[in-house]
């Protein structure tokens, strides 16, 4: 259990995190997201013990970060941005020396690091220098530090950084297998990734929770949940055809493809039956017709700029039941 | 101490993986034999002991400490390391004294391995090796003052390049204030100044332990003056990490 209440972490007049409360729980993965600066690794910092809190308290396992570090250092794996290690280093040597600081020693040992370098398969490059490895495999290299002592809590910042699309996969996998008893904390850009790993998602902007719930939920919360992605083949006056469909709020034209449409329902309702009913009936010229379950990024945007991005730009890329007409 | 153990062996297995401990070793050889030999005319004063070995040690230190020093904590700041190590279940006071140390102890091992004009004073004469044994303490407890000038310095900036300079210049304060030179220039001064500032020296205190007068003051001048450099190391660390 991770308690956060209150938390504030100011740098000479910048406040980086403003009053933060959130609790997360066992078996939750936590995905934490907001723009460039919003303050998501400075939170992460603080929990994992890097940063001293302004103000307000971070407890983990009921144990206070201020009071007592080492005993939440040593329920925390962690992954900084960047996967930092020593360079200088083979891989070997890095993860032997994590795990003699983590107090393991022998047989113990030795069965620990066997069992992560088989877990992110770092058994090729196990005796080469950090500083020659690749991007994804020094990047696989801070994952292994950061679960080699099988952590009650794990965070991860940014953990798929500049992997390709393959890694990503692998280790987005590889969270999902790790998250089953523990906690686990991302941040991320890539918001396919929270709607893939996370059970849950916050969304934070200028240091403070947006929005809060699972993807899906924040999914609904957009302005195309529920709209009806439709291509015509030809010229024909979709507004006239819907102005008697109350349920309709707007309809937006797409600026690169003009014969491309989006019809928004009013807040609450459903569109889709009536649109797909009048479409046949009218026999409208329809050679596409989606559903949009809503998508995160639309959603994303209109929480962390204050409005939602005006224009439909190109096909919605969110999840879509797709009905060819 | 476990943890302080543990950084302690991988700081020095990291100098020793680089050619870093080589390069130091060979120059701090080379530099100390051409000092020794060349400038403080080892044979020609016809003396047997180790006077003129010893007293361009600061004057030697005084640029090579700094290149170790330089890239103790500056170097981790600049590859995020710092956040690594920090989040660790490790007090920031055993991986202070944990990189000092295995600076320190590698400053010890290339002073030992200049045993061979201990070897050469001993075959063309008889030295007092007692005098030469302080000698040898003197030199590595003052090599300790220098570094843990060096870890703080190198704490404040994430540029080891600007470590060394500031390194070098704050050194130079705690050596050249002992000197004839800048004691003189303070005859206007009161006799207790003067005397304070020469107690500041390095080389009040390196002087008389390499005469082979071991004073409990010289010994505790350098533990108390490592000391206060190493917890402002960890002051600055705590203040600094973060940018």
């Amino acid at each position: 259990m991770i308690e956060i209440s209150h938390l504030t972490k100011r740098f000479d007049n910048f406040t980086a995190v403003d009053d933060l409360s959130f609790n997360v729980a066992e078996g939750e993965v936590l995905g934490f997201l907001g723009p460039n600066g919003a303050g998501k690794s400075t939170t992460m910092k603080v929990i994992t013990g890097f940063l001293a809190p302004t103000a307000g308290s971070v407890k983990v396992d009921g144990h206070d970060i201020s009071v007592d570090p080492i005993a939440v250092k040593s329920l925390i794996g962690y992954l900084p941005e960047g996967a930092p290690s020593y360079s200088d280093m083979t891989v070997l040597q890095f993860l032997e020396f994590i795990a003699d600081v983590r107090g393991f020693s022998g047989q113990e040992k030795q069965r620990r690091i066997d069992k992560v370098v088989a877990e992110v398969e770092l058994g090729s490059v196990i005796h080469k220098t950090i500083d020659t490895l690749s991007k994804g495999f020094k990047r696989r290299v801070g994952l292994a530090q950061a679960i080699i002592h099988d952590p009650k809590v794990l965070i991860l910042d940014e953990p798929t950084d500049g992997l390709d699309p393959n890694q990503k996969h692998h280790v987005r996998q590889l969270i999902r297998n790790l998250a089953k008893d523990k906690i686990v904390v991302i941040s991320t850009h890539i918001l396919e990734e929270v709607s893939a790993v996370c059970s849950r998602a916050i969304i934070i902007a200028a240091g403070r929770i947006v929005a809060d719930g699972t993807p899906k939920a924040l999914e609904a919360r957009s302005r195309y949940h529920g709209a009806v992605s439709l291509r015509l083949a030809s010229d024909f006056d979709l507004q006239a055809a819907l102005a008697s469909v109350a349920e309709v709020a707007s309809i937006e034209q797409n600026a690169d493809d003009p014969r491309r449409f989006v019809v928004f329902p009013q807040p609450g309702n459903q569109v889709f039956s009536r649109v797909l009913d009048l479409s046949q009936a009218g026999q409208w010229p329809v050679t596409e017709f989606h559903l949009v379950e809503g998508l995160l990024e639309d959603y994303f945007r209109s929480v962390t700029q204050g409005n939602a991005a005006k224009g439909v730009s190109g096909t919605p890329v969110g999840q879509q039941a797709g009905v060819t007409a | 101490m476990k943890t302080m153990g543990i950084i302690f062996r991988r700081e020095l297995a990291s100098y020793f993986a680089t050619p870093l401990a080589y390069v130091f070793m060979v120059i701090f050889l080379v530099m100390s034999g051409i000092f020794t030999f060349d400038l403080g005319a080892f044979y020609l004063r016809g003396q047997a002991d180790l006077v003129p070995f010893f007293n361009f040690h600061p004057w030697l230190y005084l640029f090579m400490i700094p290149a170790i020093a330089m890239s103790l904590w500056a170097d981790e700041r600049k590859t995020g390391t710092i956040e690594l190590l920090m989040t660790l279940p490790v007090k920031l006071s055993d991986a202070v004294l944990g990189k000092f140390l295995a600076a320190w102890v590698l400053t010890g091992v290339a002073l030992l391995l200049t045993f061979p004009i201990w070897i050469t004073v001993n075959y063309l004469g008889e030295p007092d090796n007692g005098v030469i044994v302080a000698g040898y303490l003197g030199s590595w407890l003052m090599a300790g003052g220098f570094l843990a000038i060096g870890s703080c310095m190198s704490a404040l900036t994430r540029n080891s390049v600007i470590a060394f300079i500031l390194t070098v210049a704050i050194c130079f304060v705690f050596v050249a204030c002992g000197s004839e030179i800048v004691l003189n220039a303070f005859t206007w001064a009161p006799q207790v100044m003067v005397d304070a500032i020469a107690a500041l020296s390095f080389l009040t205190h390196f002087d008389s332990i390499s005469k082979g007068v071991l004073d409990v003051r010289d010994i505790l001048f350098f533990v108390i003056f490592i000391g206060s450099w190493l917890l402002a190391s960890a002051i600055v660390i705590e203040i600094k990490k973060a940018n």
